[in-house]
């Protein structure tokens, strides 16, 4: 027998439960640091809703700082989001009948809603499924728009000295590093994204450093790709 | 451009690309046609790689020239670190560390 709405949303809504608080303190972190760059409620809000995506809006409160260009804007985005393509081809056959919530799906395919759905385990039923996948994406972006709300009010009445708290982003990264070392037995390309980011660092100075140390990261895995495939045939 | 057009233009930039980058395998790969061995290589190795590359930028600013330039810093991550290696518990990882660094820099390296 297929679950009754209320079912789905119950099972939905305590499958995202994990994320409710790392997202509502991560949320947090990015409303305080907008406020901390100058920029009110209503910039995190947007940010929030139209972007929605974790470390790049950390990195997105730094470029609108920075007063980088679009181009800069958009290269930096598609490095960082990179990511994001490898979720989408993983997620093409569960998505297939997802009708009218797919482009929503699509574009809340965060690292976390990946992680919630990634395991295909939905209700029966393709409409359960559509709405299970639709309420857990959904109840994902509401802790993020939460968080960022209460970050952005906090921030600009803060009852202390928020000197320093750009480090969270900081942070943020080297968690996500240590985890993947901890999570891989393979460290050549998280040692390769340091070394070559820190060589480009010093060539081409702070401001200019990226786009050449995005580059030589492409071009050295890239290196590693053909070797293999030289080796395999 | 003035700062709000620029944040207007830059917050769009960010949100396309985004998009772009979570909907294309859905509208290239649908149906029958597979994803080439490259962009499946290039998507397990590139995340490690760019975080590397991340945290490096988030640095990128520090000097060398007292030890309240990068002391904090070097502390703060540090204790994220030795935090996640123990408790592999995101959040305390960053506010333990971010907590630290503020410290330091609004108490101790003064």
């Amino acid at each position: 027998m297929p679950m009754s709405r209320g079912t789905v949303v119950k099972k939905a809504f305590i499958k995202s439960l994990p994320v409710m608080a790392a997202y509502v303190i991560l949320g947090m972190g990015f409303g305080i640091l907008m406020t901390d760059r100058g920029y009110g409620p209503v910039w995190s809000i947007v940010c929030s809703v139209f972007i929605f995506a974790g470390s790049m809006q950390y990195v997105t409160a730094d470029m609108l700082a920075a007063s980088v260009s679009p181009l800069h804007a958009a290269v930096m985005t598609l490095m960082v989001n990179a990511r994001h393509l490898f979720y989408g081809i993983s997620m093409i056959g569960k998505y297939r009948d997802m009708g009218p919530a797919k482009p929503y799906l699509v574009f809340g395919l965060t690292d976390e809603t990946y992680s919630l759905l990634c395991d295909g385990d939905y209700p029966d039923g393709r409409k359960n499924a559509r709405l299970y996948c639709l309420l857990v994406t959904l109840f994902d972006q509401c802790y993020w728009i939460t968080g960022t709300v209460l970050g952005a009010l906090i921030g600009a009445v803060l009852p202390f000295d928020s000197t320093g708290i750009d480090f969270s982003m900081t942070a943020l990264f080297v968690t996500v590093f240590v985890e993947q070392w901890l999570s891989s037995k393979e460290h050549r390309a998280a040692l390769t994204g340091i070394g070559a980011a820190a060589l480009c660092l010093v060539v081409f100075g702070e401001s200019d450093f990226l786009i050449p140390a995005m580059l030589l990261i492409t071009l050295l895995l890239s290196l590693s790709y053909r070797g293999k495939g030289g080796r395999n045939g | 451009m003035d700062r709000t057009t620029h944040a207007i233009v830059l917050i769009a930039v960010v949100a396309a690309v985004t998009l772009l980058l979570r909907a294309l395998p859905f509208l290239i790969f649908s149906g029958k046609r597979q994803a080439p061995r490259y962009v499946v290589f290039l998507g397990e190795k590139l995340p490690f790689a760019i975080i590397g590359m991340l945290i490096v930028y988030c640095v990128r600013n520090i000097g060398f020239a007292a030890a309240a330039d990068w002391v904090p810093t070097a502390l703060a991550v540090a204790a994220v670190v030795v935090l996640h290696v123990w408790r592999r518990n995101t959040l305390l990882s960053i506010v333990g560390g971010t907590v630290l660094y503020m410290v330091l820099i609004q108490a101790v390296f003064v």
